[in-house]
């Protein structure tokens, strides 16, 4: 993916259905812990998967708790 | 010496929760425990945020731990009720803990610097004869900025130049406008959709994003 592409990327987002920020929030947990279990996560819980590509501070909650909840499970 | 803390893994969700309903010593003693597991999430959170706190003074990062730890704390007991026991407690309650540090460090590296919600970004997305990029796209570029300028309110232009293109963050932009996270992502989202429902009513084709996390 090119420079240009990535921008068009954020400025149009996933263009996909999504959750919001709260429904993001209250599903973040469960969503990491399938994700670490290599469970379907995203079948399970639909529409996370495009917010978290159309909302970078979500996504960064998502990849600190993915991280922090995996660093304890090593 | 402070004695060694439990492991979160020796409690269960159960085990927590009525502890800290418990009243009395109990509970005074899973609050402190629950304390020291957010205190440990916020201090990762603002460790691996550590660029964005370069310029801060040496104590900075960890008064901001402590308050993101209180704070979260005070969610984690507010919001007791909702949890519903679909992941480990601990995972539950470490999100508060990094959502709190997350938003505090933000804020604090962007205290003092004006938010951009000008397109200064343009200049560099629609600058003639950049390498690599075809006839199509130098077209399509042209008219999503044509399409910002045209289509959306002033509010969905602001937030959506703000946060997509100079790179403020949302939380950022929510304090500076007095509005809250959810609020102007909803906002990105009615431009966005307006964006693309305008570009497609011009015949261009935009596929969905499948930007890697």
């Amino acid at each position: 993916m090119n420079h240009h592409d990535e921008t068009l990327g954020r400025v149009l987002g996933p263009g996909a259905p999504e959750l919001t920020c709260e429904q993001c929030f209250d599903e973040l947990d469960r969503y990491v812990e399938l994700t670490l279990a290599g469970e379907p996560a995203d079948e399970r819980i639909p529409g996370m998967r495009a917010h978290l590509e159309g909302c970078p501070a979500c996504a960064e909650d998502f990849r600190s708790l993915r991280d922090l909840v995996g660093r304890e499970g090593d | 010496m402070t004695p060694p803390m439990q492991m979160p893994a020796d409690r269960t969700a159960r085990d927590w929760v009525g502890e800290l309903r418990a009243g009395g010593a109990r509970e005074q003693a899973a609050v402190e425990e629950l304390h020291a597991l957010l205190l440990k999430a916020a201090r990762f959170e603002i460790g691996r945020r550590g660029a964005e706190l370069a310029h801060l003074r040496g104590g900075d990062g960890e008064d901001l731990a402590q308050q993101a730890a209180d704070d979260a704390l005070m969610a984690v007991l507010r919001k007791l009720d909702e949890f519903r026991g679909e992941s480990r407690f601990t995972t539950w309650a470490y999100k508060f803990a990094l959502l709190e540090a997350a938003v505090k460090v933000r804020r604090r590296a962007w205290q003092g610097r004006e938010v951009p919600l000008e397109d200064e970004a343009w200049a560099a997305l629609s600058a003639p004869g950049s390498a690599g990029r075809g006839a199509e796209e130098a077209e399509l570029l042209a008219a999503l900025r044509e399409e910002i300028e045209r289509t959306l309110s002033e509010r969905q232009r602001e937030v959506l130049v703000a946060v997509t293109l100079n790179g403020v963050p949302i939380d950022v932009l929510a304090e500076r406008l007095g509005s809250t996270r959810g609020a102007l992502y909803k906002t990105l989202h009615d431009a966005r959709r307006k964006l693309r429902e305008a570009l497609a009513e011009r015949g261009f084709r935009v596929e969905e994003g499948s930007e890697d996390r």
